[in-house]
Protein backbone atom coordinates (compact mmCIF):
# COMPACT_ATOMS: atom_id res chain seq x y z
CA UNK A 1 0.00 0.00 0.00
CA UNK A 2 1.14 3.64 0.05
CA UNK A 3 3.84 4.87 1.87
CA UNK A 4 3.73 8.17 3.27
CA UNK A 5 5.78 10.34 1.08
CA UNK A 6 7.18 14.32 1.94
CA UNK A 7 7.14 16.39 -0.97
CA UNK A 8 10.17 18.70 0.87
CA UNK A 9 12.21 15.95 1.67
CA UNK A 10 12.90 13.19 -1.22
CA UNK A 11 15.04 11.10 2.00
CA UNK A 12 11.66 9.64 3.03
CA UNK A 13 11.76 6.41 1.23
CA UNK A 14 10.88 2.89 1.86
CA UNK A 15 13.45 0.94 3.50
CA UNK A 16 14.91 -0.68 -0.26
CA UNK A 17 14.88 2.49 -2.18
CA UNK A 18 16.39 4.26 0.50
CA UNK A 19 19.25 1.76 0.83
CA UNK A 20 19.44 1.74 -2.98
CA UNK A 21 20.00 5.75 -2.13
CA UNK A 22 22.86 5.04 0.24
CA UNK A 23 24.37 2.46 -1.76
CA UNK A 24 24.99 5.04 -3.86
CA UNK A 25 26.20 7.34 -1.62
CA UNK A 26 28.40 4.95 -0.18
CA UNK A 27 27.39 4.10 3.88
CA UNK A 28 23.76 3.73 5.51
CA UNK A 29 23.87 6.65 8.30
CA UNK A 30 23.17 4.54 11.08
CA UNK A 31 26.19 2.28 10.03
CA UNK A 32 28.44 5.60 9.83
CA UNK A 33 27.05 6.46 13.36
CA UNK A 34 27.89 2.85 14.61
CA UNK A 35 30.97 3.04 12.92
CA UNK A 36 31.58 6.14 15.14
CA UNK A 37 30.18 4.81 18.38
CA UNK A 38 32.79 1.62 18.49
CA UNK A 39 35.37 4.00 17.53
CA UNK A 40 34.41 5.59 20.80
CA UNK A 41 34.05 2.91 22.99
CA UNK A 42 35.70 -0.56 21.53
CA UNK A 43 34.75 -2.73 24.40
CA UNK A 44 31.00 -2.24 23.16
CA UNK A 45 29.47 -5.31 23.20
CA UNK A 46 28.29 -6.58 19.35
CA UNK A 47 24.31 -6.98 20.34
CA UNK A 48 22.75 -4.06 22.58
CA UNK A 49 19.18 -6.50 23.06
CA UNK A 50 21.09 -9.07 25.20
CA UNK A 51 19.58 -10.29 28.11
CA UNK A 52 21.82 -8.67 30.34
CA UNK A 53 20.96 -5.02 28.95
CA UNK A 54 17.40 -5.84 29.64
CA UNK A 55 17.46 -7.40 32.79
CA UNK A 56 19.56 -4.06 33.97
CA UNK A 57 16.48 -2.28 32.18
CA UNK A 58 13.71 -4.24 34.34
CA UNK A 59 15.39 -3.41 38.00
CA UNK A 60 15.44 0.53 37.03
CA UNK A 61 12.34 0.05 34.79
CA UNK A 62 14.04 2.93 32.65
CA UNK A 63 15.93 2.97 29.53
CA UNK A 64 17.79 5.75 30.25
CA UNK A 65 19.01 4.69 33.72
CA UNK A 66 21.25 2.12 32.13
CA UNK A 67 24.43 4.05 31.43
CA UNK A 68 26.75 2.72 28.72
CA UNK A 69 29.15 2.09 27.48
CA UNK A 70 30.34 -1.01 29.57
CA UNK A 71 31.33 -3.97 28.86
CA UNK A 72 28.04 -6.54 29.51
CA UNK A 73 29.81 -8.68 31.83
CA UNK A 74 30.27 -6.00 34.22
CA UNK A 75 26.87 -5.47 36.42
CA UNK A 76 27.83 -1.74 37.35
CA UNK A 77 25.10 0.76 37.43
CA UNK A 78 25.78 3.84 37.26
CA UNK A 79 22.93 6.67 38.50
CA UNK A 80 21.47 9.14 35.82
CA UNK A 81 20.72 12.72 37.20
CA UNK A 82 17.14 11.86 37.89
CA UNK A 83 17.20 8.24 38.30
CA UNK A 84 16.77 5.56 40.88
CA UNK A 85 19.87 5.05 43.13
CA UNK A 86 20.25 1.61 44.69
CA UNK A 87 19.78 2.01 48.51
CA UNK A 88 21.49 -0.79 51.44
CA UNK A 89 18.61 0.04 53.08
CA UNK A 90 15.78 2.00 54.53
CA UNK A 91 17.82 3.99 56.79
CA UNK A 92 20.61 4.40 53.78
CA UNK A 93 17.36 5.50 52.14
CA UNK A 94 15.97 8.31 54.84
CA UNK A 95 19.33 9.46 55.01
CA UNK A 96 19.82 10.54 51.19
CA UNK A 97 16.50 11.78 51.32
CA UNK A 98 17.37 14.18 54.41
CA UNK A 99 20.97 15.13 52.04
CA UNK A 100 18.62 15.94 49.09
CA UNK A 101 16.07 18.10 51.24
CA UNK A 102 19.08 19.48 53.02
CA UNK A 103 20.42 21.37 49.53
CA UNK A 104 16.55 21.65 48.26
CA UNK A 105 16.05 24.27 51.49
CA UNK A 106 19.24 25.81 52.37
CA UNK A 107 17.48 28.04 54.49
CA UNK A 108 16.24 25.25 56.56
CA UNK A 109 18.60 26.34 59.62
CA UNK A 110 20.94 24.85 62.10
CA UNK A 111 17.60 24.39 64.93
CA UNK A 112 16.57 21.57 61.91
CA UNK A 113 18.99 18.84 63.30
CA UNK A 114 19.06 16.98 60.13
CA UNK A 115 20.84 13.91 59.63
CA UNK A 116 24.36 13.82 57.58
CA UNK A 117 26.43 10.64 56.64
CA UNK A 118 28.50 10.69 59.94
CA UNK A 119 25.54 10.97 62.22
CA UNK A 120 23.88 7.29 63.00
CA UNK A 121 20.15 8.38 63.44
CA UNK A 122 17.50 7.98 66.44
CA UNK A 123 14.12 7.62 65.06
CA UNK A 124 13.39 12.03 66.49
CA UNK A 125 16.25 12.62 63.83
CA UNK A 126 14.73 11.23 60.99
CA UNK A 127 13.21 13.52 59.05
CA UNK A 128 9.58 13.43 57.76
CA UNK A 129 8.62 12.39 54.36
CA UNK A 130 7.92 15.15 52.13
CA UNK A 131 4.99 17.21 52.23
CA UNK A 132 2.34 16.37 49.48
CA UNK A 133 0.46 19.95 49.62
CA UNK A 134 3.69 21.39 47.65
CA UNK A 135 0.98 22.37 44.42
CA UNK A 136 1.96 21.95 40.89
CA UNK A 137 2.51 24.85 38.63
CA UNK A 138 -0.54 23.62 36.70
CA UNK A 139 -2.69 24.69 39.38
CA UNK A 140 -2.03 28.33 39.18
CA UNK A 141 -3.85 28.13 35.95
CA UNK A 142 -0.64 28.46 33.58
CA UNK A 143 -2.73 27.22 30.53
CA UNK A 144 -1.70 28.70 27.29
CA UNK B 1 11.12 22.15 39.09
CA UNK B 2 11.82 18.59 38.33
CA UNK B 3 8.53 17.96 40.37
CA UNK B 4 6.36 19.76 37.84
CA UNK B 5 7.74 17.27 34.41
CA UNK B 6 4.05 16.27 33.02
CA UNK B 7 4.27 12.64 32.64
CA UNK B 8 1.07 12.01 31.15
CA UNK B 9 -1.98 13.91 29.55
CA UNK B 10 -5.39 12.80 29.16
CA UNK B 11 -8.82 13.91 27.71
CA UNK B 12 -12.15 12.28 29.18
CA UNK B 13 -14.55 10.78 27.08
CA UNK B 14 -16.39 13.50 26.38
CA UNK B 15 -13.47 16.14 26.06
CA UNK B 16 -14.80 18.54 28.66
CA UNK B 17 -12.09 17.35 31.54
CA UNK B 18 -8.46 17.18 30.58
CA UNK B 19 -6.27 15.25 33.30
CA UNK B 20 -2.56 15.88 33.83
CA UNK B 21 0.19 13.61 36.17
CA UNK B 22 3.05 15.10 37.04
CA UNK B 23 6.78 13.71 38.33
CA UNK B 24 5.74 14.77 41.46
CA UNK B 25 2.70 12.42 41.90
CA UNK B 26 0.16 14.84 41.89
CA UNK B 27 -3.13 15.04 39.00
CA UNK B 28 -4.60 18.34 37.65
CA UNK B 29 -7.51 18.13 35.92
CA UNK B 30 -8.74 20.92 33.52
CA UNK B 31 -12.28 21.77 32.80
CA UNK B 32 -13.60 23.06 29.92
CA UNK B 33 -15.73 25.93 30.24
CA UNK B 34 -18.91 26.51 29.14
CA UNK B 35 -20.08 29.51 27.44
CA UNK B 36 -23.31 30.31 28.07
CA UNK B 37 -25.50 32.61 25.35
CA UNK B 38 -27.43 35.56 25.68
CA UNK B 39 -30.60 33.18 26.23
CA UNK B 40 -29.19 32.16 29.72
CA UNK B 41 -32.25 30.34 30.95
CA UNK B 42 -32.92 28.77 27.83
CA UNK B 43 -29.74 27.46 27.16
CA UNK B 44 -29.60 26.18 31.09
CA UNK B 45 -32.54 23.87 30.69
CA UNK B 46 -31.03 22.41 27.82
CA UNK B 47 -28.88 19.14 28.46
CA UNK B 48 -25.09 19.35 28.89
CA UNK B 49 -24.59 17.85 25.74
CA UNK B 50 -26.46 20.30 23.63
CA UNK B 51 -24.64 23.96 25.37
CA UNK B 52 -22.82 25.61 22.62
CA UNK B 53 -18.99 25.59 24.06
CA UNK B 54 -16.62 27.47 23.03
CA UNK B 55 -14.86 27.67 26.44
CA UNK B 56 -11.56 27.53 27.50
CA UNK B 57 -9.92 25.26 29.89
CA UNK B 58 -9.72 26.14 33.85
CA UNK B 59 -7.99 24.01 36.48
CA UNK B 60 -10.90 21.91 38.02
CA UNK B 61 -9.24 20.15 40.46
CA UNK B 62 -5.79 19.26 41.87
CA UNK B 63 -4.59 16.54 44.02
CA UNK B 64 -1.70 13.77 45.20
CA UNK B 65 -2.56 11.17 43.72
CA UNK B 66 0.75 8.95 44.54
CA UNK B 67 3.24 9.40 47.02
CA UNK B 68 7.15 8.05 47.02
CA UNK B 69 7.60 4.63 48.35
CA UNK B 70 10.09 2.52 49.81
CA UNK B 71 10.73 -1.24 48.52
CA UNK B 72 11.91 -2.46 51.60
CA UNK B 73 12.95 -5.61 49.95
CA UNK B 74 15.10 -4.75 47.22
CA UNK B 75 16.05 -1.53 48.59
CA UNK B 76 14.51 0.82 46.43
CA UNK B 77 12.76 3.86 45.88
CA UNK B 78 9.20 3.72 44.02
CA UNK B 79 8.97 6.76 42.43
CA UNK B 80 5.53 8.97 43.05
CA UNK B 81 5.64 9.72 39.42
CA UNK B 82 2.23 9.30 37.44
CA UNK B 83 2.94 6.83 34.56
CA UNK B 84 -0.47 7.01 32.96
CA UNK B 85 -4.23 8.76 33.47
CA UNK B 86 -6.94 6.67 32.30
CA UNK B 87 -10.34 7.66 32.22
CA UNK B 88 -13.65 6.01 32.95
CA UNK B 89 -16.91 6.38 30.99
CA UNK B 90 -19.23 8.82 32.78
CA UNK B 91 -22.40 7.05 34.64
CA UNK B 92 -23.38 9.79 37.55
CA UNK B 93 -22.42 12.75 38.42
CA UNK B 94 -18.93 11.85 39.24
CA UNK B 95 -16.16 11.59 37.04
CA UNK B 96 -13.74 8.76 37.77
CA UNK B 97 -10.37 7.95 37.05
CA UNK B 98 -7.39 5.77 37.33
CA UNK B 99 -4.15 6.64 37.47
CA UNK B 100 -0.85 4.81 37.54
CA UNK B 101 2.83 4.74 38.98
CA UNK B 102 5.73 2.71 38.51
CA UNK B 103 3.91 -0.24 40.82
CA UNK B 104 0.57 0.89 42.34
CA UNK B 105 -3.01 1.91 40.56
CA UNK B 106 -5.60 3.78 41.95
CA UNK B 107 -9.26 4.71 40.95
CA UNK B 108 -10.19 8.13 42.12
CA UNK B 109 -13.85 9.77 42.23
CA UNK B 110 -13.88 13.51 41.39
CA UNK B 111 -16.95 15.29 43.06
CA UNK B 112 -18.59 18.53 43.26
CA UNK B 113 -20.36 19.95 46.19
CA UNK B 114 -22.41 22.83 45.78
CA UNK B 115 -24.93 22.49 48.67
CA UNK B 116 -25.05 21.72 52.19
CA UNK B 117 -27.02 21.06 54.80
CA UNK B 118 -28.02 23.63 57.34
CA UNK B 119 -30.13 23.73 60.34
CA UNK B 120 -29.26 20.76 62.19
CA UNK B 121 -31.80 20.16 65.46
CA UNK B 122 -28.75 18.08 67.17
CA UNK B 123 -25.74 20.31 66.05
CA UNK B 124 -25.22 24.00 66.01
CA UNK B 125 -23.70 25.16 62.75
CA UNK B 126 -20.22 24.75 64.22
CA UNK B 127 -21.05 20.65 64.60
CA UNK B 128 -20.60 20.41 68.13
CA UNK B 129 -23.59 18.74 69.71
CA UNK B 130 -26.35 20.31 71.52
CA UNK B 131 -27.57 19.16 74.91
CA UNK B 132 -31.62 18.42 73.86
CA UNK B 133 -32.87 19.13 76.82
CA UNK B 134 -32.34 22.44 75.30
CA UNK B 135 -34.14 22.14 72.55
CA UNK B 136 -37.74 23.12 72.84
CA UNK B 137 -38.34 23.20 68.91
CA UNK B 138 -37.83 21.01 65.70
CA UNK B 139 -36.92 22.46 62.68
CA UNK B 140 -36.24 20.74 58.91
CA UNK B 141 -32.61 21.04 57.88
CA UNK B 142 -32.47 22.26 54.40
CA UNK B 143 -29.65 22.21 51.45
CA UNK B 144 -28.36 25.93 51.20
CA UNK B 145 -26.10 26.78 48.49
CA UNK B 146 -22.41 26.83 49.08
CA UNK B 147 -19.48 27.60 46.88
CA UNK B 148 -18.68 25.03 44.75
CA UNK B 149 -16.42 22.07 46.12
CA UNK B 150 -14.51 19.88 44.17
CA UNK B 151 -13.37 17.04 45.99
CA UNK B 152 -11.65 13.55 44.93
CA UNK B 153 -11.01 10.51 46.63
CA UNK B 154 -9.12 7.27 46.05
CA UNK B 155 -11.70 4.68 45.68
CA UNK B 156 -9.96 1.93 45.14
CA UNK B 157 -6.70 1.36 45.29
CA UNK B 158 -4.60 -1.85 43.69
CA UNK B 159 -1.47 -2.77 44.84
CA UNK B 160 0.96 -5.34 44.84
CA UNK B 161 0.29 -7.20 41.54
CA UNK B 162 3.51 -6.07 39.71
CA UNK B 163 7.26 -6.94 40.27
CA UNK B 164 8.12 -4.82 37.24
CA UNK B 165 7.44 -1.05 36.34
CA UNK B 166 3.64 -0.44 34.75
CA UNK B 167 4.06 1.27 31.58
CA UNK B 168 0.11 1.18 30.58
CA UNK B 169 -3.19 0.61 31.83
CA UNK B 170 -6.36 0.42 29.32
CA UNK B 171 -10.21 0.50 30.62
CA UNK B 172 -11.73 -2.15 28.99
CA UNK B 173 -14.98 -1.41 27.04
CA UNK B 174 -17.15 -3.44 29.21
CA UNK B 175 -16.48 -0.72 32.04
CA UNK B 176 -16.23 -3.53 34.68
CA UNK B 177 -12.34 -4.48 34.02
CA UNK B 178 -9.20 -2.96 32.83
CA UNK B 179 -6.00 -3.95 32.26
CA UNK B 180 -2.04 -2.89 33.74
CA UNK B 181 0.71 -4.10 31.95
CA UNK B 182 4.70 -3.86 33.20
CA UNK B 183 7.89 -5.00 30.92
CA UNK B 184 6.90 -8.69 31.34
CA UNK B 185 3.24 -9.46 32.89
CA UNK B 186 -0.12 -8.08 32.10
CA UNK B 187 -2.69 -8.17 34.72
CA UNK B 188 -6.45 -8.10 34.17
CA UNK B 189 -8.59 -6.14 36.93
CA UNK B 190 -12.24 -5.93 38.41
CA UNK B 191 -12.62 -2.59 39.56
CA UNK B 192 -14.59 -3.88 42.24
CA UNK B 193 -12.10 -6.13 43.64
CA UNK B 194 -8.43 -4.84 45.13
CA UNK B 195 -6.92 -7.77 46.44
CA UNK B 196 -7.04 -10.09 43.55
CA UNK B 197 -5.95 -9.83 39.40
CA UNK B 198 -5.91 -12.47 36.81
CA UNK B 199 -2.72 -12.60 35.11
CA UNK B 200 -3.60 -12.60 31.32
CA UNK B 201 -0.16 -12.49 29.70
CA UNK B 202 3.20 -13.58 31.06
CA UNK B 203 6.37 -13.15 29.12
CA UNK B 204 8.78 -13.60 31.99
CA UNK B 205 11.30 -16.23 30.40
CA UNK B 206 12.33 -19.52 33.05
CA UNK B 207 15.39 -18.66 32.83
CA UNK B 208 15.86 -15.20 33.14
CA UNK B 209 19.35 -15.27 30.97
CA UNK B 210 17.01 -15.94 27.87
CA UNK B 211 14.79 -12.54 27.95
CA UNK B 212 15.03 -11.32 24.87
CA UNK B 213 12.15 -8.56 24.87
CA UNK B 214 10.00 -6.79 26.99
CA UNK B 215 6.72 -5.46 27.02
CA UNK B 216 6.37 -1.55 26.26
CA UNK B 217 3.05 -0.71 26.32
CA UNK B 218 -0.84 -2.05 25.91
CA UNK B 219 -4.15 -1.58 24.95
CA UNK B 220 -8.00 -2.92 25.09
CA UNK B 221 -9.77 -2.75 21.39
CA UNK B 222 -12.45 0.22 21.98
CA UNK B 223 -15.21 -2.15 21.28
CA UNK B 224 -14.47 -5.79 21.65
CA UNK B 225 -14.14 -6.47 25.75
CA UNK B 226 -12.28 -9.64 24.81
CA UNK B 227 -9.46 -8.39 22.49
CA UNK B 228 -5.93 -6.14 23.17
CA UNK B 229 -3.06 -5.42 21.98
CA UNK B 230 0.52 -5.31 23.50
CA UNK B 231 4.01 -4.03 22.08
CA UNK B 232 7.67 -5.10 22.55
CA UNK B 233 11.05 -4.26 22.58
CA UNK B 234 11.65 -5.74 19.44
CA UNK B 235 9.08 -3.44 17.55
CA UNK B 236 6.39 -6.29 17.17
CA UNK B 237 2.93 -5.89 18.07
CA UNK B 238 0.56 -8.78 19.19
CA UNK B 239 -3.28 -9.36 19.28
CA UNK B 240 -4.89 -11.39 22.07
CA UNK B 241 -8.14 -13.06 22.40
CA UNK B 242 -9.15 -13.78 25.99
CA UNK B 243 -11.47 -16.33 24.77
CA UNK B 244 -8.90 -18.04 23.65
CA UNK B 245 -7.39 -19.16 26.71
CA UNK B 246 -7.11 -17.97 30.38
CA UNK B 247 -3.45 -17.11 29.68
CA UNK B 248 -2.98 -14.95 26.63
CA UNK B 249 0.75 -16.33 25.91
CA UNK B 250 -0.23 -17.26 22.80
CA UNK B 251 -0.84 -14.28 20.94
CA UNK B 252 -3.86 -14.69 18.27
CA UNK B 253 -2.38 -12.21 15.64
CA UNK B 254 1.36 -10.74 15.20
CA UNK B 255 2.26 -7.89 13.73
CA UNK B 256 5.84 -7.45 12.61
CA UNK B 257 7.26 -5.68 9.55
CA UNK B 258 10.56 -7.63 7.94
CA UNK B 259 13.68 -5.86 8.03
CA UNK B 260 16.34 -6.02 5.11
CA UNK B 261 18.80 -7.66 7.07
CA UNK B 262 21.37 -5.16 4.97
CA UNK B 263 19.91 -2.60 7.25
CA UNK B 264 20.80 -3.73 10.13
CA UNK B 265 23.31 -1.89 12.58
CA UNK B 266 23.95 -2.18 16.41
CA UNK B 267 20.82 0.43 16.77
CA UNK B 268 18.48 -1.21 14.36
CA UNK B 269 16.57 -2.88 17.17
CA UNK B 270 16.51 -0.26 19.76
CA UNK B 271 15.06 2.38 17.28
CA UNK B 272 12.90 -0.51 16.54
CA UNK B 273 11.63 -0.59 20.08
CA UNK B 274 7.75 0.24 19.78
CA UNK B 275 7.10 3.15 22.98
CA UNK B 276 3.13 3.75 22.17
CA UNK B 277 0.34 1.65 20.89
CA UNK B 278 -2.73 3.17 19.93
CA UNK B 279 -6.00 1.79 18.83
CA UNK B 280 -8.08 3.82 16.14
CA UNK B 281 -11.47 5.28 17.39
CA UNK B 282 -13.09 2.77 14.90
CA UNK B 283 -11.19 -0.06 16.23
CA UNK B 284 -9.62 -1.13 12.97
CA UNK B 285 -6.32 -0.25 12.75
CA UNK B 286 -3.66 0.37 15.32
CA UNK B 287 -0.82 2.63 15.62
CA UNK B 288 2.33 2.62 16.89
CA UNK B 289 5.63 4.62 17.43
CA UNK B 290 9.23 3.72 17.59
CA UNK B 291 12.12 6.13 17.81
CA UNK B 292 12.00 7.76 14.15
CA UNK B 293 8.45 6.64 12.31
CA UNK B 294 4.92 6.18 13.54
CA UNK B 295 3.18 3.41 11.98
CA UNK B 296 -0.42 2.48 11.17
CA UNK B 297 -1.34 -1.02 10.89
CA UNK B 298 -4.59 -2.31 9.82
CA UNK B 299 -5.80 -5.68 12.08
CA UNK B 300 -6.10 -7.82 9.21
CA UNK B 301 -3.21 -7.32 7.81
CA UNK B 302 -0.02 -8.87 10.20
CA UNK B 303 2.94 -9.11 7.80
CA UNK B 304 3.68 -5.19 7.27
CA UNK B 305 1.97 -1.50 8.25
CA UNK B 306 -0.28 -0.25 5.94
CA UNK B 307 1.27 3.71 6.24
CA UNK B 308 4.53 4.51 7.55
CA UNK B 309 5.29 8.22 8.58
CA UNK B 310 8.99 9.35 9.00
CA UNK B 311 8.94 11.95 12.05
CA UNK B 312 12.62 13.05 12.28
CA UNK B 313 14.67 10.82 10.08
CA UNK B 314 17.10 13.24 9.86
CA UNK B 315 17.96 11.75 13.52
CA UNK B 316 19.45 8.98 11.47
CA UNK B 317 23.01 10.52 11.69
CA UNK B 318 22.97 11.44 14.89
CA UNK B 319 22.00 8.27 16.71
CA UNK B 320 25.42 8.13 18.03
CA UNK B 321 25.51 10.86 20.26
CA UNK B 322 21.59 10.44 20.75
CA UNK B 323 22.75 7.00 21.93
CA UNK B 324 25.06 8.62 24.42
CA UNK B 325 23.18 11.09 25.77
CA UNK B 326 20.43 8.13 26.40
CA UNK B 327 17.85 10.54 23.83
CA UNK B 328 17.31 6.96 22.08
CA UNK B 329 15.55 5.73 24.67
CA UNK B 330 12.98 8.33 25.11
CA UNK B 331 9.63 7.01 24.99
CA UNK B 332 7.40 9.04 22.54
CA UNK B 333 3.14 8.85 22.59
CA UNK B 334 1.07 8.97 19.05
CA UNK B 335 -2.59 10.14 19.65
CA UNK B 336 -5.26 9.45 16.78
CA UNK B 337 -8.26 12.58 16.05
CA UNK B 338 -11.43 12.05 16.34
CA UNK B 339 -12.06 10.47 13.40
CA UNK B 340 -9.22 8.67 12.67
CA UNK B 341 -7.99 10.94 9.81
CA UNK B 342 -5.14 12.62 11.70
CA UNK B 343 -2.11 11.55 13.64
CA UNK B 344 -0.23 12.87 16.19
CA UNK B 345 3.18 12.89 18.05
CA UNK B 346 6.15 14.96 19.35
CA UNK B 347 9.83 15.53 18.84
CA UNK B 348 12.49 16.96 20.15
CA UNK B 349 12.99 20.97 20.24
CA UNK B 350 9.64 21.20 21.66
CA UNK B 351 8.53 20.46 18.33
CA UNK B 352 5.38 18.11 17.32
CA UNK B 353 4.13 16.78 14.18
CA UNK B 354 0.75 15.73 12.78
CA UNK B 355 -0.04 13.65 9.90
CA UNK B 356 -2.90 14.13 7.82
CA UNK B 357 -3.62 9.81 6.35
CA UNK B 358 -6.00 11.27 3.79
CA UNK B 359 -4.19 14.30 2.11
CA UNK B 360 -0.89 12.96 3.11
CA UNK B 361 0.23 16.44 4.32
CA UNK B 362 2.40 16.72 7.42
CA UNK B 363 2.99 19.85 9.29
CA UNK B 364 5.04 20.49 11.78
CA UNK B 365 4.82 22.68 14.99
CA UNK B 366 6.38 24.32 17.72
CA UNK B 367 4.94 24.57 21.80
CA UNK B 368 7.40 27.42 23.07
CA UNK B 369 6.31 30.58 24.57
CA UNK B 370 8.61 32.68 22.98
CA UNK B 371 7.04 31.83 19.52
CA UNK B 372 3.19 31.37 20.15
CA UNK B 373 1.13 34.60 21.98
CA UNK B 374 -2.19 33.53 22.91
CA UNK B 375 -4.89 33.52 20.65
CA UNK B 376 -2.18 33.41 17.76
CA UNK B 377 -1.77 30.87 14.89
CA UNK B 378 1.06 28.73 15.08
CA UNK B 379 3.79 28.81 12.00
CA UNK B 380 4.31 25.76 10.93
CA UNK B 381 8.10 25.11 11.82
CA UNK B 382 10.92 23.08 9.44
CA UNK B 383 14.35 20.82 9.80
CA UNK B 384 16.55 21.32 7.71
CA UNK B 385 18.93 18.94 7.01
CA UNK B 386 21.08 19.91 4.07
CA UNK B 387 23.87 22.45 3.81
CA UNK B 388 21.51 25.69 2.86
CA UNK B 389 19.50 26.75 5.46
CA UNK B 390 16.77 28.85 4.77
CA UNK B 391 15.69 31.53 7.21
CA UNK B 392 12.94 30.10 9.16
CA UNK B 393 14.59 26.96 9.07
CA UNK B 394 16.23 25.31 11.92
CA UNK B 395 19.38 22.87 11.45
CA UNK B 396 20.01 19.69 12.90
CA UNK B 397 22.60 20.40 15.14
CA UNK B 398 20.36 23.35 16.62
CA UNK B 399 17.71 21.42 17.77
CA UNK B 400 17.24 21.20 21.81
CA UNK B 401 16.87 17.61 22.38
CA UNK B 402 16.52 18.08 26.37
CA UNK B 403 13.11 19.78 25.07
CA UNK B 404 11.16 16.79 23.96
CA UNK B 405 7.37 16.30 23.69
CA UNK B 406 6.64 12.80 24.77
CA UNK B 407 2.81 13.29 25.25
CA UNK B 408 0.10 15.05 23.72
CA UNK B 409 -3.70 13.98 23.83
CA UNK B 410 -6.44 15.15 20.80
CA UNK B 411 -9.69 15.98 21.82
CA UNK B 412 -12.31 13.03 21.15
CA UNK B 413 -14.16 15.23 18.67
CA UNK B 414 -12.87 18.65 18.38
CA UNK B 415 -9.97 19.86 16.98
CA UNK B 416 -8.63 20.73 20.68
CA UNK B 417 -4.55 18.83 21.37
CA UNK B 418 -3.38 19.28 24.99
CA UNK B 419 0.72 19.19 24.40
CA UNK B 420 2.67 18.61 27.42
CA UNK B 421 6.29 20.38 26.82
CA UNK B 422 8.35 19.36 30.07
CA UNK B 423 6.57 20.97 33.07
CA UNK B 424 4.63 23.64 30.53
CA UNK B 425 1.04 22.55 29.40
CA UNK B 426 -0.40 24.20 25.95
CA UNK B 427 -3.44 23.59 25.00
CA UNK B 428 -4.00 24.30 20.88
CA UNK B 429 -7.30 24.86 19.12
CA UNK B 430 -7.95 24.83 15.62
CA UNK B 431 -9.80 27.96 14.55
CA UNK B 432 -10.55 27.11 10.59
CA UNK B 433 -14.26 26.95 11.28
Amino acid sequence: MSQKQEEENPAEETGEEKQDTQEKEGILPERAEEAKLKAKYPSLGQKPGGSDFLMKRLQKGVWGIISYPLSLDVLLCVDKIEGETSYFDSGDYNMAKAKMKNKQLPSAGPDKNLVTGDHIPTPQDLPQRKSSLVTSKLAGGQVE
Amino acid sequence: VVADIISTVEFNHTGELLATGDKGGRVVIFQREQEVSGEGWRVLQLSKNQVHRRGEYNVYSTFQSHEPEFDYLKSLEIEEKINKIRWLPQQNAAYFLLSTNDKTVKLWKVSERDKRPEGYNLKDEEGRLRDPATITTLRVPVLRPMDLMVEATPRRVFANAHTYHINSISVNSDYETYMSADDLRINLWNFEITNQSFNIVDIKPANMEELTEVITAAEFHPHHCNTFVYSSSKGTIRLCDMRASALCDRHTKFFEEPEDPSNRSFFSEIISSISDVKFSHSGRYIMTRDYLTVKVWDLNMENRPIETYQVHDYLRSKLCSLYENDCIFDKFECVWNGSDSVIMTGSYNNFFRMFDRNTKRDVTLEASRENSKPRAILKPRKVCVGGKRRKDEISVDSLDFSKKILHTAWHPSENIIAVAATNNLYIFQDKVN
